[in-house]
C-alpha cells in the first residue's frame, strides 16, 4: 500500500498560560497511516485533538516530538502541500469576491496555467452545483453554498489529498447529503479523503477505515466493521472507546 | 513573486469594492469645492490656503486608508478563518506578508492619484497653470511614506490583537514623528544624561517622515522643483525603514501559531 500521511510518535504541547501550570498536552505519540485511494474517518469527542492533529498536518502548528508527512516530505515545507485540498471548519470566505474569483485567486497560488485553472473553476463549480451563482459576491450565499465554495477551493488543485475539518458541521440535512455524495464521488476517482466528524452515521457511509482518539491519544484505527464488531452501531462503538458511560435513572 | 501579486490583487479588490476610499474621496471634494466657491476676505491669493487645506485633506485621507485597510488585513483573515486555506497551500508566510504589503502599497497609490488628479484640477481651475513634476515629486515621496506606515501597521496587526486599537496607536506614532519628530534632537540639548542620550537615540532611531510631509508647502507656494537626487536619497532612506518593519512582521508571524 502507497502511505499518503503519516505520523510517526507525534506529541504537541501547548504552554499553559497561567503561571507555574504544566502544559497542555493535546497529542501524545499519534500514530496514523493513510493509504492512497482510501477515505479516512478520524473521531473524537471535542477536544480530543483532531483539530490540532489537522493543524500539525498543514504547518500550521509545530509537533513538539515525533513526525508528520505528506507524501513521504515534512510537512513543515510548503511544497508538501502542493498536492493537498484543505476544507476548514466553518470558514467565512472573503465577502467582497465571487466564486469564480476566489477560485482563480486560489488557482494562482497553486500556479495553474490560465486556460487549465479556467477548465478546473468550470469542472469544481459544476462539482459543488454552483455554476449559476458563480459570479454572485459570496457575501450573498446561504451558509451551505459558503461550505460547498470550500470544498471547490479545496478541489481546485485538482489534489490526491484532501483534508476535511467537519466538513458538515452545521449545515442542514440537504447540505449534508450534497457533501456526502461529493466526498463518494471523490472515493470513486480514487482520491484520499481524510477527514474529521462528529458525525458517526455519515462515517459509517463513507468511510474505508477510521481512527478514534481522546484526550490526544489514538484509542482505536481499523475498518468501520472491525472497530462496531460485536456492537450494535459505531455509535455505540465510539462511545465505549472513548469511555463514556451511560447515566440509567435511578 | 506569482504568489505575492496573487495575495496582492485581493487586497486591491476588497479597497475598490469597499465604501471606505469613496467616502474620504468625496468628503474631500465637497469640502474643497465648498471652499472654492466662498470669495473670502476677497483675497486673491486665497487659493493658497484652498491648495493647503485640499492638500491636508489628502493627507489625512491617505492616512486613514493606509493605516485602517492594512490594520484589518491579517486579523480579518484570522477571524473569519479565511488563514487557514490560505496557508494551507503553497504560500509561505513571508509571501503573505510581502503581498498584503504589496497590495495595501499599491492601492494607496491608486487612492493617491485619485487624489492628486482632483487637487491639480482645483488648482487649475483658479490658477491656470499644471505644475505636474512638482505634484509628481510630492504624491511619489507621499506615496513611498505610505509604505513605511503600511509597514509598520502591518507588524502591529501582528501585535496588537484588535484592527482598533492597533489603528489608533498607528495613527498616533506617524502623526507625532510627522509633527514633532523633527524637533527631537533640539529637545535632547535642552535635557539632562541620561534622557539626554536616550530622546537623542530615538530622533535618530525613528522614520523621518517629515519630508513628505513638507512637499506641501512645495506645491501650495509654488517653490521651484527640489533636487532629482535629493527625492532618490529620501525615497531609498524610506524604503530601507519599510523593509526593516517587513522583516520584523515576516519574523513576528513566523512564530505566530495561526489557529
Amino acid at each position: 500500500m502507497n502511505v499518503i500521511l503519516k505520523t510517526e510518535k507525534l506529541r504537541v504541547e501547548f504552554k499553559n498560560r497561567e503561571f507555574r501550570q504544566s502544559p497542555k498536552i493535546a497529542l501524545r505519540r499519534l500514530d496514523l497511516e493513510v493509504n492512497a485511494g482510501e477515505v479516512f474517518g478520524f473521531l473524537g469527542p471535542n477536544g480530543a485533538g483532531k483539530t490540532t492533529t489537522i493543524n500539525v498536518l498543514l504547518g500550521f502548528v509545530q509537533p513538539t516530538g515525533g513526525s508528520a508527512s505528506l507524501f513521504g516530505i515534512d510537512v513543515r515545507q510548503p511544497i508538501a502541500r502542493q498536492r493537498i485540498g484543505y476544507l476548514p471548519e466553518l470558514t467565512y470566505y472573503y465577502k467582497f469576491l465571487t466564486a469564480e474569483e476566489l477560485l482563480r485567486f486560489y488557482s494562482r497560488i497553486f500556479s495553474l496555467p490560465r486556460a487549465e485553472a479556467e477548465r478546473r473553476i468550470d469542472a469544481v463549480l459544476k462539482l459543488v452545483e454552483l455554476e449559476s451563482s458563480r459570479k454572485r459576491l459570496i457575501k450573498t450565499y446561504s451558509k451551505g453554498m459558503q461550505q460547498r465554495v470550500g470544498l471547490a477551493q479545496a478541489l481546485i488543485n485538482n489534489p490526491d489529498l484532501l483534508i476535511l475539518d467537519e466538513p458538515t458541521s452545521g449545515l442542514d440535512p440537504l447540505g449534508r447529503m450534497k457533501v456526502r455524495e461529493i466526498i463518494q464521488r471523490l472515493k470513486n476517482e480514487g482520491k484520499t479523503v481524510f477527514f474529521s466528524s462528529h458525525e458517526l452515521g455519515e462515517v459509517e457511509t463513507v468511510c474505508d477505515r477510521v481512527a478514534i482518539i481522546a484526550e490526544g491519544e489514538l484509542k482505536a484505527i481499523g475498518r468501520v466493521g472491525e472497530i462496531v464488531g460485536q456492537r450494535a452501531s459505531l455509535e455505540k462503538a465510539f462511545l465505549e472507546i472513548v469511555g463514556y458511560q451511560t447515566q440509567t435513572a435511578p | 513573486m506569482n504568489n505575492i501579486f496573487a495575495v496582492a490583487g485581493v487586497v486591491i479588490k476588497e479597497l475598490y469594492r469597499r465604501k471606505d476610499f469613496y467616502v474620504l474621496f468625496i468628503l474631500t471634494i465637497v469640502i474643497c469645492v465648498i471652499m472654492a466657491s466662498v470669495n473670502i476676505f476677497n483675497d486673491n491669493q486665497i487659493i493658497r490656503y484652498l491648495k493647503e487645506l485640499c492638500l491636508l485633506l489628502i493627507w489625512i485621507s491617505s492616512l486613514v486608508i493606509a493605516i485602517t485597510t492594512t490594520a484589518r488585513q491579517i486579523p480579518a483573515e484570522r477571524e473569519q478563518r479565511t488563514l487557514l486555506p490560505l496557508l494551507a497551500k503553497p504560500l509561505s508566510r513571508a509571501q503573505l506578508i510581502f503581498g498584503k504589503f504589496l497590495g495595501c502599497w499599491l492601492a494607496c497609490g491608486l487612492v493617491l492619484v485619485c487624489f492628486y488628479i482632483f487637487f491639480g484640477a482645483l488648482a487649475a481651475s483658479r490658477e491656470h497653470t499644471w505644475p505636474l513634476l512638482n505634484y509628481f515629486q510630492a504624491a511619489f515621496l507621499h506615496w513611498i511614506m505610505l509604505g513605511v506606515v503600511i509597514a509598520l501597521t502591518l507588524l502591529g496587526s501582528l501585535v496588537f490583537a484588535a484592527p482598533s486599537s492597533n489603528s489608533t496607536i498607528c495613527f498616533v506614532i506617524v502623526t507625532s514623528i510627522m509633527c514633532i519628530g523633527r524637533y527631537l534632537d533640539a529637545v535632547a540639548l535642552s535635557l539632562p544624561e541620561p534622557r539626554r542620550s536616550i530622546v537623542y537615540s530615538l530622533y535618530y532611531a525613528i522614520p523621518h517622515l517629515e519630508i513628505p510631509f513638507e512637499m506641501r508647502n512645495l506645491i501650495v507656494h509654488d517653490w521651484p522643483l527640489i533636487g532629482w537626487n535629493f527625492v532618490a536619497l529620501d525615497a531609498l532612506y524610506l524604503l530601507a525603514y519599510t523593509a526593516v518593519f517587513l522583516v520584523a512582521a515576516c519574523l513576528v508571524f513566523r512564530r505566530k501559531a495561526v489557529n
